[in-house]
């Protein structure tokens, strides 16, 4: 199994993905999880083409979105699941329990349902997984729950053998509603592009820590449920928040390039106003990992009407999760489906990340 | 309180002195009278800074910046990945840098290998791989990739005498003489070179001369920050414009003459110099560095078959890569438009080449970014586009 | 090729340094750095090994050969002199550390 962080899109059903085995996709590779290009290409050419069904009336599958939305009346239900493999389980800031809790509650409010009505939760456990460690799993995932108020309703549980799976992978699916569906396009020219706070926490605090890097300092993962600092968003931005992304796997990059992609707009980003925090700063320089490529697991990236924008930033940073909070770039008409990045000097294309990142010597 | 690396980075980073270097780097091309100058970086390193920083987008139009033999990882060659992938699908536990991981062989990747279940793991020093192997019984291997800067510390971890179960399996490299090789392309329009800062900082930037003399053209040491890439640009053209060919060391702060000589002597305590291939280059005369005689009890190669079992994939990529003409594009003579293999055999899931296989090679960004053969001056002048 | 980061030595242990580099710390090995080091030198970290110390002269002679190719680019041009008079003025603020925020326009 994946020793890798792996989490899966909304409403594809299972963990691994397919592979380019030089050049021919004969077998799943890590890369189809790292939620770059190969993940998506393969949901969209096998999983969509596989799993229609009768048209819905909302957002289902095939949008590849962070849920899906189903028409309830006047309202919207917003239906997300995610498995959730990550290695260690337990990390600088946070572990596999918060980290199935917030994944799911930001997915629902990256739908705009910022207050999620329950989640489910099965797990699948290695045999010889210590108990003291489930349990502890276990504290903080209902811990988080209590954050966000919401309830755990039902569950499953397998255990597999040794070696059949890498300790432990939770799955939590969360249900929600909302007036008003905010999906991951939709973007104009003249848009802002905002952060809502510093990037790249999570992924290079658990790579220093799954690899053994020796780096001490203030390398924290990010991950909280963000739907309270999603809701104030929501509520100064109005019909002028137009998306929002959750930046996990390949991290604010990944999320530019699917939402500009999907609205048929380029976007340019400005290098000096990335919020990066020093501990973050110093150890991408190290490791020669580009922070806009690593995941996170307690931030958005929203799309705002130029007008907007300072009002939803203002927004964000009044609460504590926001407070790095941040107009990072514009969207544009032409570079349609590229992200430019300003970096001071000249403007260069950002590539849309392959694969995990990790220290490279050169 | 100044936070470390800052007064040694952050200057060097200042956006407004690098408006102004470039603009005195125009001003010398310009003063020039050149219709063209063609310069190459023999540094992955190099191609990592300029394309973060978009620096091409500072570049003057006549100014063409080409990516040399690139990076350590890149030109590591396919036997030697072979090796690497032999070794770890035998069931030893095989170690090396992070940017090695994804690096095709003939057949595999070892990331390849670690999926069908070989034990393979990432360092970020060759001093942790030596720490695990003294924690295990069984024998650890470190696929040793890297430059003369990355070679000693490898050396020095040998000459503290770890257990014998460590073993390292050698594909590093020394740069001096592929510049000899690029020099020497047969048509090339490369007028000077920047050199390796951090090379530079082992061997010192004296050993350039004897380079200069017989080549006659001049070599800028540089290092990689921005304004360090700048100024070294800016010293090279106005050496090229005056044809006064000589060394120049433009990162003094990291750079003598006579280099680290402490890691000279560790460097070739333990290492000697051989020829052997550069993935989609040329056959190098003392390219390669392997552990000498004295160090064979930690040389894989003698207590490992490391030899791919043969199969007609890895003939096949042996055939493919006598067709790969990485050499020609970094000479500035062909681009990938002109290579048979270009998105058909070649592609970035299964590089041929060192100009594939590297984020920041030319045939990678002309496949991802969709440069075509009508701009070709475009492509050969940026690896990374110019954006309109 | 070679990713080499400067960082600032906090202490050193016989052949360890630890040394910070933008606030993160690492055990550095001195192995094979060419000079002795002490706590508050800047060193060149490659893989977990120095392999120069960072003289502070060197670090404002380098700079001070960049301000030379600009002094002489500016004697001629104008436009130079102008950057350079702002680069004066803007000495003292240096670009932060940390990313400064602000709206885009």
């Amino acid at each position: 199994m994946s020793r890798a962080y792996t989490r899966i899109n909304a409403d594809a059903r299972s963990p691994v993905a397919t592979t380019p085995g030089n050049g021919r996709a004969t077998q799943i590779t890590l890369e189809h999880g790292a939620g770059g290009r190969a993940m998506r290409e393969l949901i969209a050419q096998r999983f969509v083409p596989a799993l229609a069904g009768p048209a819905i009336d909302g957002i289902g599958l095939s949008a590849l979105d962070d849920g899906a939305a189903l028409r309830l009346g006047e309202r919207w239900l917003v239906v997300t699941t995610d498995s959730h493999v990550i290695h260690p389980i337990f990390f600088p800031g946070g572990d596999i329990g918060r980290l199935a809790v917030a994944g799911t509650v930001n997915d629902l409010a990256m739908m705009g349902a910022v207050r999620p009505l329950a989640l489910t939760c099965a797990v699948i456990i290695e045999e010889g997984f210590a108990l003291a460690d489930l349990d502890r799993v276990l504290r903080s995932l209902a811990e988080t729950c209590r954050e966000v108020n919401v309830p755990v309703v039902t569950g499953d549980t397998k255990v597999m053998g040794r070696g059949e799976i890498d300790g432990i992978v939770l799955n939590t699916t969360g249900l929600g509603l909302t007036d008003r569906v905010v999906t991951d396009g939709g973007l104009q020219r003249g848009d802002r592009i905002l952060v809502s706070g510093t990037i790249g926490d999570h992924g290079l605090a658990v790579l220093s820590a799954r690899e053994d890097l020796g780096l001490e300092g203030e390398l924290r993962s990010d991950v909280a449920p963000i739907n309270e600092l999603i809701a104030a968003a929501i509520e100064a931005g109005g019909v002028d928040l137009v998306a929002m992304k959750d930046p996990t796997r390949g991290g604010v990059a990944a999320s530019l390039h699917e939402m500009a992609g999907k609205s048929g707009v380029g976007v340019v980003i400005e290098q000096a106003c990335l919020p990066v925090s020093q501990a973050v700063l110093g150890a991408a320089e190290l490791l020669g990992i580009d922070p806009l490529v690593v995941a996170n697991e307690g931030k958005a990236v929203l799309a705002v009407r130029a007008h907007a924008a300072d009002r939803v930033v203002e927004a964000m940073r009044s609460l504590p999760l926001g407070r790095e909070a941040a107009v990072i770039g514009t969207v544009v008409g032409d570079h349609v489906g590229q992200i430019v990045l300003d970096t001071g000097f000249g403007r260069r294309l950002l590539p849309e990340p392959v694969g995990e990142p990790l220290p490279r010597i050169c | 309180m100044t936070v470390g690396g800052e007064s040694t980075m952050i200057e060097f980073r200042d956006a407004g002195r690098g408006h102004a270097l470039a603009q005195a780097l125009r001003r010398a091309v310009d003063e020039s009278g050149r219709e063209r100058i063609t310069v190459m970086h023999v540094c992955g390193s190099h191609e990592q800074a300029i394309a973060r920083y978009g620096l091409r987008d500072l570049f003057p139009e006549r100014l063409e910046v080409i990516m040399g033999p690139g990076c350590p990882v890149c030109i590591t060659d396919t036997d030697e990945v072979d090796e690497a992938v032999a070794l770890a699908r035998q069931g030893v536990r095989v170690l090396t840098y992070g940017d090695m991981l994804r690096v095709p062989g003939s057949v595999m990747s070892l990331a390849d290998a670690k999926r069908e279940g070989a034990d393979v793991g990432v360092v970020y020093s060759v001093a942790e791989a030596a720490a695990q192997a003294v924690a295990s019984d069984a024998p650890v291997v470190f696929f040793a990739t890297g430059f003369e800067t990355t070679a000693v510390a490898t050396a020095a971890v040998l000459l503290g005498e770890p257990p014998a179960g460590f073993q390292v399996l050698s594909a590093h490299k020394y740069i001096p003489p592929v510049m000899e090789i690029v020099a020497e392309m047969p048509g090339s329009r490369v007028e000077g070179f920047l050199a390796a800062g951090h090379a530079a900082t082992i061997t010192g930037w004296g050993i350039f001369d004897d380079f200069v003399a017989e080549h006659g053209r001049p070599v800028a040491v540089a290092g990689f920050e921005p304004l360090d890439i700048l100024a070294a640009l800016c010293r090279l053209v106005e050496m090229i414009a005056r044809a006064e060919p000589r060394t120049i060391n433009v990162y003094p702060r990291c750079v003598t003459r006579e280099g680290n000589r402490c890691a000279q002597q560790t460097l070739w305590r333990v290492f000697r110099a051989t020829g052997g291939l550069w993935r989609g280059i040329a056959h190098v005369p003392n390219g390669n560095l392997r552990l000498r005689g004295t160090y064979a009890r930690y040389d894989a190669r003698e207590h490992f078959d490391t030899s791919a079992a043969s199969s007609p994939s890895t003939a096949a990529a042996r055939a493919l890569a006598g067709r790969c003409r990485c050499g020609d594009i970094m000479s500035g003579i062909a681009t990938p438009a002109d290579c048979a293999l270009f998105e058909r055999e070649c592609t970035p899931e299964a590089p041929v080449g060192a100009c594939m296989v590297s984020s920041e090679g030319t045939c990678r960004i002309w496949q991802q970014y969709g440069v075509r053969s009508g701009n070709g001056d475009a492509a050969v002048l940026g690896v990374c586009p110019r954006i309109p | 090729m070679c990713l080499g980061v400067p960082g600032r030595v906090v202490s050193v242990d016989d052949n360890l340094a630890t040394v910070d580099f933008w606030g993160v710390h690492r055990e550095v090995r001195l192995d094979i750095v060419d000079e002795p080091v002490a706590a508050g030198d800047y060193v060149l970290n490659h893989v977990g090994f120095a392999i120069r110390r960072i003289p502070d002269a060197e670090v404002t002679a380098t700079m001070a050969l960049y301000d030379e190719l600009l002094a002489a680019a500016a004697e001629a041009d104008l436009l130079a002199q102008d950057v350079r008079s702002e680069l004066r003025a803007n000495r003292r603020a240096r670009a932060p550390t940390k990313a400064k925020r602000g709206t885009l326009e």
